[in-house]
Parts: C-alpha cells; structure tokens; sequence
C-alpha cells in the first residue's frame, strides 16, 4: 500500500513542478503575434502557390502586416481576399483586374501540328527544345509536353482530344505558375477583360513560318492588322505582331482583316454574320429601291 | 600484360564489328559543303568571305574569334555560295558558309619543312593555331589553348587518348593501325610544345593488334610507353583517362587535367597537329566511322569537314531498311539528329543509324533504390538523387550534390533496371545551375 501512495505522490509532485516550470516559461518567455497576422492567413485561399512573390500564404500575411507590403498581391484570392485584408488592415482596397493565362500559340495540338521527329525523350518541355529548337516544325511554338499542366496548381489547364492545352477561364487564378513554367515563355497573364489576342510567337518570316503551323494561325508579319488599328496599339516587331495591352480597346479590327487567324477574337464571326446580314439587307433595299425607280419609269412612259 | 582502369563504368557490347576490319576510304569530293563557324568550344569563327568568292581548298574563310577560338578553312575548291544559319550536329542553328565545289579539288600551296622538329615551341604553337585544330575527340576545345598552360603550372606527361570507348566506333583504331607514325611524330611536337618528359597511349583491350602494333613501334622509345587498359566505359574520358594511366586525380569542382600535370588530347588530333606542323596543313578532313546493322556497307571514311551526312550514307550505299533514328557522334554520348542533312563538323567522330526498332526507348519506371547507378558512376556521384533534384526543379540541392561535375557519360541511365532517363534529367539540371550562376 505504502508503495502505491509514494509512488503517486512522487509523480503527482514531479507533475507539479514541471507544470509549474511550464506555466512560468510561457509568461516569461511569451512572444507577441500580431493577431491581424492570424486573421489573414485564415482569409487567403492556402494554396501556396507564390504568385505573390513570397514563399507561401503565411509569409505574405506576415509580410502584410510587418512591412506593409501592398494588400492586392494574392491572385488566387482576387478582389474578394483583398477586400477582407483592407478590412482587417483598415484600408482602403484597390481592385485590380483578375488576370488569366493565355497561350500565344494555337498551332492545333499535338494531333495536328507539324513534327520535325518523333521526340521520345523526358516528358517535360524543358528537355524538348533541346534538340534541334524542339520537336515541331516551328521553332517557337508550343511543344505539347505539358510543363504548364503539371504546374497548374488549381487545375486551370486541360488538355483536349487533339492534345491541344485550354485555359479555364473560371478556375484560372493568374498566379503564373504555368508562365514561369513554360521554357519557350508563350504564356502571359493578361487582363480577363481584354478580349483580342496574337496567338502566335514565330519570329520566322511569313512564309516559313506559315508552312511549319499545322492550323493556319501563323502570324506572317503582313502588317494590315497595324495598319487597321486606330488605337497605336499593335505594332509587328521581328516578323510578328504584338499587342500592347495598355492601348487595345478591343474592337477587333485587327483580328477582322487578318489573313490567317492569328488574331484571335470570340466576336469575329459574331461581327462578321452582321456585317454580312447588314449587307444583305443593304442590297435587298438597293434592289427594292431600282426596282421601284424602274416601275415608276414604266407608269411613266 | 596488366590491365589498368578506373573505378566505376560499365560494359556495353561494343558493335565494332561492323566497321573494325574496314580500311579507311578516301571519299571524293561531294559537291556541297557547310562549314560551321561553331565547330569547337569558345567564340565562333568571324568570316573573311563574300558569297561569290573563288576558294581553294585549304583557304582561310573565317578567323579566329578570340584566342579561345580557331580559323576555319575551306575543305574543297569552289565557290561561296551562301552565308546562313545551318543545322549543326547538336542540334542548334549556327551561322555557317556553304561552298559548293568547282569539282577540280585545287589545293594552297603547302610545304614539306623536314626539319619540323628544330622549330621553336612558339613557332609550332602558331603553326597548330593557324591550321584551326581542336580536339577531335567530340568537345572540340581549341588544341593551342590547352597546350598555353597558364604560369606557374607545368606539364611533365602527355597522354594520347586512343581508348575509342564508345560503342560503334573505329574511327581512332583505324588511324592507330595505318597512320602510326603520324601519331607518334604528332606526340614528339606535343611534349615539346609543353616540354613534357613522359609521353603515353591509352589503348583499351579489345584493340591487341593496336596495343601490339604500338609497343613493337616503341622499342626504342624510352619517354614514350602504351598503357593497355581493361575494356571500359567511359575510359576515354579524360579524368577517367588520366587516373587509368598515371593514377592522378583530377579534382572534382572545375579541376583541370593541367592541375595534375597533364594534357590529353585525341589521336586524331596528334596527326592533324603533325601535319599542321609539318606540312602546314589546315584541318580540313577527319575519318569518321557510318555504321549500324541497318547500313549497307558499314565504312571508315576520310572525309572532307563539311560534307553533309546524307553524302555519307550515299557513300555507304545507303540503308536496307527504314530509318529510325541518326546519331551524330558515339551511341554513348552523341547527339540524336533529326536530318541527315547536317554538315559534319571537326568533332564528328560517328555516323550511326538505327531502325525503329533499335531506337525504341521503354517506359520509365519507379525508382527502386537498387543503388545500380551509385555504384557504376565514374564521378563517384549518385545521380538517382541529383534527377531527382531536378525533376523537382530544386536546383540548389541539385548543385549540393555535384551536378556540375557530372561527365554526361550516360552510365547511370544505360544501367538503371527502371529505364529511368537519369542522364537526361541530369542534362538539364547541368544546363538550368550553369544559367543560374550566369545570371
């Protein structure tokens, strides 16, 4: 019996000391956290993607509080998450445009681009523009091992029957982890506002360059895209066109008088089945109209 | 007869069979050639031509971009026909001069200075440097810039590198068996350009007759020995070379063989030195081996810089069955080609055709940490971890663990049971920390 009573009692007073040691360590020794830092690392998305430029969700919302760095670096969160930390911080929060990723190069996927040879080597693009510029034809297009795909942390890219790679515009974040990513650098983040886009990056000559695309969307640098912009806001520098996001409105016009459909425009052929209807309609009018004249003549005579 | 080596390497079959008992052709003259301006390591050559130009074989077209850098010359007589970027063997586009010939072959004037030897080592420096030689091994490092050894190191042993450890190619026995003497008197000027005592060659075993051929040579020769080496690769490597043949070790981390006091250098490149001293002779024809099961007639041929491979293959009258793959250069370490119509260039050392089915490559597998690749890596690296590194794009701990000092010889990969593309992954992890540190 004597045994079991010292034996709690020493545990129990060992017990006590520690806590006691514990209780007084974490007075002494107690850090202060901001709790601004907490509240914020619970609103942004953690999905540690670095599209802010710091390593993680956590150090950002340290960095925010700390340094004040600016509030609208999260790109996944986008305007919602900004609004949040303006709260939390008690400003004012300035909306920027969500961004998306575009891929400036629809050659038509692997099914139906131009292949220089069977590439058979590591599955990573990094390793394909090795040899010889690359597997395709052309020397500056996507080369379809999917670099972008695998780096997509919000699975934002797919890849459809012909092997080509679609952006969903919903899930897409713009944090650029596919841009950074991509060896031959055919990715931007543009504004998900703007519309009108080059999807080509051959600097090759017109002709070269349109031979080697297997989907007719090579620029070949013909300059009537220049020319049609009222905007100054697409200019051709090294055999390819290039649009200057700051500048372009959107109004297609340059995607309308391009040649191949290396301007790309959801609305071109919207615009173009008005433009036609509008036609139409004009010359029925103008049929109407002569025919009319030619009756009066007849009452006439 | 005792066998030397290094630690680590593997035992491919070697497939010399094909070319081994070839002697080595003249081939005529092709009706078109490319020189590339990048044909070595260092700045490109800058052109001395205008399309247009009448040429002779043997004729100055570009110099020298920089000290480490080497003229290049015409190869046959004719016109220039075009200034414009060509494919080159690795794959990349490189400025190059067409020149397409007036089928006549008229040569510069050379000369025949029998007392070479009486030469001072400056004189012959500037005789090797004029000619445009580098090392006709592969890497193509300009051969007068290895033998300027910077103050304060010496160099006491030169060894000629006549190990041809890559499968296929006989390029080098061929030469070791009918141009010996060129490749001694070549050796004599190298030790006296740098002043060494010792000269040696490394023969690997499966080439007797070059090894006895050699020693019967050098009876009389007391500074000059052949050092037979058990058949391995990667032998002809130059740190794996030098530790074969003298038991020095070159220092991982950017160490040099003249740290060690050494020069290697091919035994090609011994006879394009002996006539570039002799002769004053500019390097303007290499042998090369165009071989495989699928080649017609498997040959060893002297051909001129700058034919194109697909005159090659003519040569060799062609294929038998369908292509599958063209490698520039060894099986082990050349470059996979997606045209025959590339020029060849000083560092082509092999022309090598595979059908489909000889170039199909299994798919890769997991890791099974059988530890195969530690075991047989010549650097005494471990390259499952340094892949690994890379294919996370984790380039720092990819350094830690000595990518930089990778020889790209492909052991790693030729060994791996799970088919992994070790050196492949390893390839851009050299490529990604050197763009790193360029930065």
């Amino acid at each position: 019996m004597s045994i079991l009573i010292s034996s709690i009692a020493t545990l129990g007073i060992l017990g006590l000391i520690y806590g006691l040691g514990l209780a007084f360590a974490s007075k002494k020794f107690h850090v202060e956290i901001d709790p601004k830092i907490e509240k914020i690392n619970e609103i942004l998305p953690n999905a540690n993607c670095g599209a802010c430029g710091f390593p993680g969700c956590a150090a950002y919302a340290e960095a925010v509080v700390e340094k004040g760095v600016e509030i609208n670096l999260c790109a996944p969160g986008g305007t919602e998450v900004t609004k949040h930390i303006a709260e939390i911080m008690g400003m004012e929060a300035t909306t920027t445009d969500r961004k998306v990723a575009i891929i400036h190069c629809q050659s038509g996927g692997k099914n139906n681009t131009n292949f220089k040879y069977d590439y058979q080597g590591i599955e990573t693009c990094k390793a394909a523009i090795l040899i010889s510029d690359g597997p395709n034809a052309c020397n500056y297009g996507c080369v379809y091992q999917y670099d972008c795909v695998r780096a997509c942390n919000f699975d934002a890219m797919h890849i459809d029957d012909n092997g080509m790679i679609i952006v969903d515009k919903e899930k897409c974040t713009g944090c650029g982890a596919c841009a950074i990513a991509c060896p031959r650098n055919i990715i931007e983040m543009v504004s998900i506002k703007k519309r009108v886009h080059v999807l080509c990056v051959s600097e090759d000559k017109g002709a070269i360059s349109r031979k080697a695309c297997g989907n007719n969307t090579a620029c070949i640098a013909c300059s009537l895209c220049v020319k049609a912009c009222k905007f100054d806001a697409i200019h051709v520098i090294d055999n390819l066109a290039r649009i200057d996001y700051e500048k372009c409105v959107n109004c297609g016009m340059c995607a309308d008088v391009c040649p191949t459909s290396a301007i790309f425009d959801p609305l071109k052929e919207v615009r173009a089945q008005k433009k036609a209807a509008a036609k139409a309609k004009a010359e029925a009018m103008k049929k109407k109209i002569a025919e009319q004249k030619a009756d009066e003549n007849k009452e006439e005579k | 007869m005792g066998f030397k080596t290094f630690p680590g390497g593997i035992h491919p079959r070697d497939y010399k069979a094909f070319s081994k008992d070839k002697n080595i052709e003249k081939m005529p003259v092709p009706k078109k050639i490319v020189i590339s301006l990048s044909q070595h390591i260092g700045a490109p050559a800058k052109p001395v031509v205008k399309v247009g130009d009448e040429v002779l074989a043997g004729q100055k077209i570009a110099e020298a971009g920089g000290f480490v850098s080497i003229p290049m010359h015409s190869s046959i007589s004719g016109k220039v026909t075009k200034l414009d970027k060509f494919r080159h063997p690795t794959g990349t586009l490189v400025q190059g001069i067409e020149i397409t010939s007036d089928g006549e072959d008229k040569w510069i004037e050379l000369i025949d200075d029998s007392n070479y030897m009486e030469l001072t080592a400056k004189d012959m420096k500037d005789r090797i440097a004029a000619a445009g030689v580098c090392g006709m091994g592969g890497a193509g490092f300009p051969t007068h810039v290895k033998l300027s050894p910077p103050e304060g190191k010496t160099i006491d042993t030169i060894i000629l590198n006549g190990v041809e450890c890559e499968p296929y190619l006989t390029a080098d026995y061929r030469i070791m068996l009918e141009q010996a003497n060129d490749i001694l008197a070549g050796l004599k000027i190298l030790m006296k350009i740098v002043d060494a005592k010792n000269g040696v060659i490394g023969i690997e075993a499966n080439k007797p007759d070059a090894i006895k051929f050699f020693k019967n040579l050098l009876k009389n020769e007391k500074n000059i020995k052949v050092v037979s080496l058990h058949l391995k690769y990667p032998q002809g490597a130059e740190k794996q070379l030098i530790y074969a043949t003298t038991k020095r070790k070159v220092p991982n981390k950017g160490g040099l063989p003249m740290d060690v006091n050494v020069v290697v250098q091919n035994v090609g490149t011994a006879i394009a030195v002996y006539e570039a001293v002799r002769y004053k002779k500019p390097l303007v024809d290499r042998v090369i081996t165009v071989s495989g099961r699928i080649v017609k007639n498997p040959k060893n041929i002297k051909a001129r810089i700058g034919t194109f491979y697909s005159d090659l293959l003519e040569y060799c009258n062609g294929t038998t069955e369908e292509i599958g793959k063209i490698i520039s250069g060894g099986p082990m370490m050349g470059f996979a080609i997606p045209s025959l119509e590339t020029p060849m260039t000083k560092g082509s050392s092999g022309l090598l055709l595979f059908d489909k089915k000889e170039a199909y490559k299994e798919k890769e597998d997991v890791c099974l940490r059988c530890g195969h690749c530690v075991d047989i890596c010549p650097m005494n690296l471990v390259p499952s971890l340094i892949a690994h590194h890379v294919r996370n794009d984790d380039w720092d701990s990819a350094e830690k663990f000595g990518v930089m000092d990778c020889i790209k010889c492909g052991s790693c990969a030729y060994v791996c049971p799970s088919n992994i593309k070790l050196i492949q992954w390893i390839d851009i992890g050299k490529i990604k920390v050197s763009e790193n540190r360029t930065k």
